[in-house]
């Protein structure tokens, strides 16, 4: 029952969340994403047979509108929260060499 | 007496009359702020010359009438996950730790119209993950009542502010607990509204099919008229839900005959603190004295909450914090060799070790081969669970039960083991999960001095109802001020 969590799945977990870890948070990672498993897994004890999982728990629909542009020009104070911008534009590292 | 020690409402009825100006209420919460922060630090952010700039804005607007509503006049401390149109607004995290947003968040933007004055922004747990607001990166928040103890949270920062009269009323969020247990272990009233009845525009999402704004208050009036102002329809939220019974200072009625509330026997069970049964279950015998039908009954399903909220929690989150990358806003890291090292390098010097935690936990339930058993498993306990409350709600108007299992643990005990610290959410996190409102009231206190709250919960849209039960209850008793308040009373001459 017990989860045990190898490093190739706390390497791929890092990939996917994009966080680089330490030795010492890989290890506690480790050692606490287990601990949350083996308790999620008290979720098994339900049958759940032919329930409909909810993500929200009133009808969600796609709301339409017209696409008209309704608020102002606003990319100068924006741009000011950037680390890095480059005329009127946000400025990221190279990606193509 | 200092105008702190007023609620909301009572302060704006003496603004309105011209007993007391906005810049004197102003003034008077920057002074507790002076006074208390050193040990309670609500705020992360305060902001002095806004505030008191606007209360003479606002003071006109009362003056010649165009402002008359019931919150006119009154200043309010926000949770700093909600934007704030040129005030800083960090989520407590460091890669937050400069953000200056552009726009005003939805609640807080119906709050400035009918007159509020905003003080500052308040201290929570980073991203509102956590339970004690320790895990903020700036700081803990210590509990008014005893220093030595958290303030609870996420909320904690808010709930403190409310405690502390450092400002007249608050607004926290609640994800699975966040407004309605530092509620509780503040001594404070705060509403969780039933899902979709305040738009989330503006808020910074965590668990986004969980997430509600809500008021942190001295009393059940003062709740019911903020939520009156901060519900509203949102087309800039696809959630928002359009109700027209939004009305919910009607309900502030001390008549509870014939309501049917039903005690939840799983409520009151292991892991349940002595006294806070105890003053739950007087509290119950007081309204069963007004004339409600108390009832035990068993709910079902309780300790599946705290498992299916987590995966649910925890994958939204992955996916909404994943725009925290170094390149629009917020904090970047220094040094990086190339794009994809930036975005880790960023990450992860920007979040603290909890919002980590999720964020992988988020990920990993969320990935191929385990979607199914961890994710599409917790949406569907999520189904039994909304249907254990729908079949309580054909029998009961509220639910009434403890808002935490215990009062406010010592700061430093929580962090070290996480899933002890989420069981402390037990009693919350199936509301959020079932999208239903619930409101956290004092009803006591414990042998330590620390405040024991209760929470009745409602089925969807009945706020009104759980209002009524509360004000009803709240007719009951005292307002029991927080120590720290009463310090140089009167002055030092």
């Amino acid at each position: 029952m017990a989860n045990i969590i190898s490093d190739e799945t706390i390497e791929y977990v890092g990939i996917l969340a994009k966080l680089e870890l330490s030795e010492e948070e890989r290890q506690r990672a480790k050692k606490d994403m287990g601990d949350m498993l083996d308790y999620i897994d008290k979720l098994n004890e339900l049958d759940t047979t032919g329930v409909e999982p909810i993500s929200h728990v009133f009808p969600v629909n796609n709301v339409f509108r017209e696409d008209v542009v309704e608020n102002g020009d606003d990319s100068d104070n924006m741009l000011k929260n950037a680390p890095s911008v480059k005329e009127k534009s946000y400025m990221a590292p190279k990606t193509i060499g | 007496m200092s105008l702190t020690r007023l609620t909301a409402l009572e302060l704006s009825n003496k603004i309105k009359a011209g007993e007391a100006t906005v810049l004197e209420a102003v003034e008077a919460a920057l002074d507790a702020i002076e006074k208390r922060e050193k040990d309670v630090h609500s705020f992360v952010t305060v902001d002095r010359e806004g505030a008191l700039k606007r209360a003479g804005e606002v003071q006109k607007l009362i003056d010649d009438k165009t402002l008359t509503g019931a919150l006119a006049g009154v200043p309010v401390a926000v949770k700093d996950n909600l934007c704030t149109s040129g005030i800083k607004t960090t989520c407590s995290s460091r890669i937050l730790s400069n953000f200056v947003p552009t726009y005003t968040a939805q609640a807080v933007e119906n709050l400035e119209a009918a007159g509020a004055v905003i003080l500052g922004k308040t201290n929570m747990d980073e991203f509102a993950m956590g339970s004690t607001t320790e895990t903020s990166a700036f700081g803990v928040t210590r509990n008014p009542w005893n220093t030595a103890h958290v303030p609870g949270g996420s909320s904690g920062g808010s709930c403190a502010a409310v405690a502390a009269e450092e400002c007249f009323y608050a607004l926290g969020s609640d994800t699975g607990g966040s407004i309605r247990q530092p509620s509780a272990f503040c001594g404070v009233t705060g509403i969780k509204p039933t899902y979709g009845t305040v738009s989330r525009y503006g808020l910074i999402a965590y668990g986004s099919s969980l997430d509600q704004i809500g008021p942190v208050a001295k009393d059940v009036a003062d709740c019911a008229a903020i939520l009156e102002v901060i519900s509203s329809y949102d087309k800039k939220d696809s959630t928002s839900v359009k109700r027209e019974d939004t009305d919910f200072t009607s309900a502030l009625v001390d008549d509870v005959k014939g309501m049917r509330i039903g005690i939840p026997r799983d409520y009151f069970g292991e892991g349940l603190d002595r006294e806070v049964k105890e003053a739950v279950l007087a509290a119950a015998g007081k309204l069963e004295e007004k004339g409600a039908v108390v009832e035990e009954f068993d709910l079902s399903l309780v300790e599946y909450a705290i498992p299916a909220y987590y995966v649910i929690a925890s994958a939204e989150a992955s996916s909404n914090l994943a725009r925290f990358d170094g390149v629009k806003y917020g904090y970047r890291a220094e040094a990086f060799e190339g794009l994809h090292d930036m975005y880790k390098k960023t990450r992860s010097q920007g979040f603290g070790p909890e919002v980590k935690r999720r964020i992988m936990l988020g990920s990993f339930v969320l990935s191929s081969g385990y979607y199914d058993a961890y994710y599409l498993k917790a949406l569907r306990t999520k189904a039994l669970i909304k249907q254990a409350f729908d079949r309580a709600f054909e029998k009961y108007d509220v639910i009434l039960g403890p808002a935490a299992p215990t009062t406010a643990p010592r700061l430093g005990e929580s962090l070290d083991d996480p899933i002890k610290m989420y069981l402390g959410d037990i009693y919350t996190i199936s509301v959020n999960l079932a999208g239903l409102p619930g409101i956290s009231l004092p009803c006591g206190v414990d042998g330590g001095g620390l405040p024991i709250g209760m929470q009745i919960i409602g089925d969807c849209f009945q706020e009104k109802k759980i209002i009524r039960a509360a004000y009803a209850f709240e007719r009951t008793r005292e307002y029991r001020r927080c120590p720290i308040t009463e310090e140089s009373k009167g002055g030092r001459g």
